[in-house]
């Protein structure tokens, strides 16, 4: 986990050092067969001319390129003006994973101070039952909060029942119902590196603060958040980058109304469409935006290992 | 992904038990999850010994995208739609066959024989047909539902409780049938209005979804959806209170047909297999599971009852049946475009 690495700069011995290249086969045969090139032939595609109904023919084209980016109206004959349909949809789909991703934070910090401040022998049972739903499948946890949040589902009922509302919320098939999915599909992979980075924090440094007149919310904010913001970055990352391609919560809360990346991109390869590279061109699109958070983050950690040696 | 598990369970159990009985031969399947129960495939197994393995897709779009991404050879059936058996023979992937090679082909009922996306039955034979319109509950809405008003224009009380199928040809389709436009039609101006009808028509829907479509009935979300005949059939039986619409403006009809694919590697087995779906007591096995209807002469006596008074499998005489066409590149063009604006 990425907030392990607080410590670094340092020299680690390498004891399996003159096997490593066999060790390491497998995760490179991993990275190139199934990731490099696939990845790149998506690449490829991209820059290729469509053919009808599916498939490609090998001639050189900008066109799924100019589709993002250029509406030419509804018969594709007008000149380039911006072409805010396809933004609009990458916008949803990075508006709804931010908040899911804040939602995740704000419940998971406290949560995983929590736990980590607990003595080491329950600490493991908190885990244990903050993983427990998630071992069961992800379309059935959907499902099963599809359930809860319908008209006439427990969580209207109870409302109604305790007098806070008269008639049902429409709830499902509503951009909230995704925000809930979202934020109940991912919520440990937020928890948990943030834990791992509280739970190696040194809390003699809290009361070396507290000794020197900070407020608890000056320690807070100017010794414990610098100190496990490794694990905070590394939770974002994991919630955020899951949530913007999500498709499940959107089709089956959200009711499919709108396009995530997600569902573009499947229509462009399973649906009527049948626009390959197109489809290609919104992959790589959103890897190249994927990548660049990655890097920011990458950019941001090595000069926080720098200012700390 | 159950469904999924399950289909593959499936297909391990039967490449298994035909490995212990010594099969002559193989046959792959490439066909509609939940179309063709279990028994039916056992049977014909254990008739012809041959091993049967089955891979599944779920739409005409999805069949054609895998096939074309490399998977022709590898199965000797599939079974697409009408306008999908089209397209298919327009791109070679399509074998052919004499009628003589079949001995049940003269069971094929005469008005499935002559049809306009296989002439003669060169290489299909039909597998189901249905219909797709909509159902609407009656507990919500009492007037008149046989109008695509519904869908389109819907009354107040129906409005924000509809669910529309997420595919664009059947919806676009069911539009073009409301304003009365001929199906991929190349003219700007009504292909303008038919963009206009369905972003007017979007703030009353609900939700989109085509394998949600009879549990939202079930469960109440939804009061009026779009379906599949059968598929509303078993929606009305697992206890909603919802009728089946034949829209006077005119309804989808569709015929799902058993194809015998280009380089299968087993077409012996492949015709075999045709052969053996045209029998009646197997044709009225796969009606009896899925619920369509048959295009198999003497089916009558092997029928569930229920089927023979069931108004989903019963249209009334005349009506607007329309098959879904399959539209030239321009106007495809269009249709996607008409269908991001609608769900951007």
């Amino acid at each position: 986990m990425a907030g392990v690495a607080s410590k670094g700069g340092e020299v680690r011995s390498d004891t399996y050092r003159d096997s490593r290249t066999w060790l390491l086969l497998p995760a490179w045969l991993t990275l190139v067969v199934l990731v490099l090139v696939p990845v790149s032939l998506m690449l490829v595609y991209s820059f290729l001319t469509k053919e009808f109904r599916g498939g490609v023919v090998w001639e050189f084209s900008l066109a799924a390129y100019d589709q993002f980016f250029c509406d030419r109206g509804l018969f594709g004959d007008e000149p380039c003006s911006i072409e805010w349909n396809y933004i609009t949809i990458f916008w949803r789909s990075i508006w709804q994973a931010g908040l899911a991703t804040l939602f995740c934070l704000i419940v998971s910090f406290p949560t995983a101070y929590f736990i980590a401040t607990r003595p080491q022998s329950t600490r493991v049972i908190w885990l244990f039952l903050i993983t427990i739903p998630y071992w069961v499948n992800l379309l059935i946890r959907t499902v099963s909060m599809r359930f809860m949040l319908r008209e006439e589902g427990p969580v209207n009922n109870v409302l109604v029942w305790i007098g806070i509302i008269d008639d049902p919320l429409q709830m499902i098939n509503t951009s909230f119902a995704v925000q809930i999915g979202l934020f109940y599909s991912y919520l440990p992979f937020m928890v948990l590196p943030i834990y791992a980075a509280v739970e190696r924090y040194n809390f003699t440094l809290s009361e070396a603060a507290a000794d020197l007149y900070a407020t608890k919310y000056v320690t807070l904010r100017r010794v414990i958040i610098p100190s496990i913001q490794p694990g905070i970055i590394a939770g974002c990352i994991l919630v955020f980058v899951p949530s913007l391609g999500a498709f499940l919560a959107p089709d089956l809360l959200g009711g499919a109304k709108n396009f995530m990346i997600g569902s573009l991109i499947e229509e462009q390869f399973k649906g009527n469409a049948g626009n390959w590279p197109f489809g290609a061109a919104a992959s790589m699109i959103l890897l190249s935006m994927v990548m660049i958070i990655l890097t920011l983050y990458a950019r941001q950690q090595s000069k926080a290992l720098g200012a700390g040696s | 992904m159950k469904k999924l598990l399950k289909s593959t369970v499936a297909a391990l159990a039967i490449a298994v038990s035909g490995i212990a009985a010594h099969a002559e031969g193989k046959l792959a399947i490439y066909h509609w999850f939940e179309y063709i129960p279990q028994e039916l495939l056992d049977k014909f197994s254990a008739q012809y010994n041959v091993e049967v393995v089955m891979d599944t897709y779920d739409s005409n779009e999805a069949l054609l995208a895998n096939l074309k991404a490399g998977s022709m050879g590898t199965y000797d059936v599939a079974v697409p739609g009408d306008y999908m058996v089209e397209i298919m023979s327009n791109e070679g992937m399509l074998d052919t066959f004499s009628p003589s090679e079949m001995p049940n082909f003269e069971n094929i009922m005469e008005q499935w024989m002559n049809v306009s996306f296989d002439q003669d039955r060169k290489s299909s034979i039909p597998y189901q047909w249905g219909s797709t319109s909509f159902s609407v509950n009656r507990d919500v809405y009492s007037g008149d539902i046989n109008t695509t008003d519904i869908i389109f224009n819907p009354p107040s009380e129906l409005q924000g409780k509809i669910n529309v199928l997420d595919t664009a040809g059947e919806t676009l389709t069911l539009a073009s049938l409301h304003l009365g436009i001929p199906q991929c039609s190349t003219d700007r101006e009504q292909l303008k209005v038919l963009n206009e009808l369905v972003q007017n028509a979007k703030q009353h829907w609900a939700s989109f979804g085509s394998d949600v479509a009879k549990d939202v009935l079930v469960s109440g979300d939804a009061a009026a959806g779009m379906i599949w005949n059968g598929f509303g059939m078993k929606a009305r039986e697992e206890g909603a209170n919802i009728e089946y619409a034949y829209p006077k403006e005119g309804y989808i009809v569709w015929m799902d047909n058993v194809v015998l694919l280009k380089d299968a590697p087993n077409r012996e087995n492949a015709i075999k297999f045709m052969n053996f779906l045209l029998e009646p007591e197997n044709a009225a096995a796969v009606t009896n599971f899925a619920r369509y209807t048959a295009g198999v002469k003497g089916v009558g006596p092997h029928l569930d009852k229920a089927l023979g008074a069931a108004p989903e499998l019963n249209p009334p005489a005349g009506g607007n049946p329309q098959f879904v066409q399959a539209c030239s590149e321009d106007v495809q063009k269009v249709y996607d475009t008409i269908w991001t604006n609608l769900k951007k």
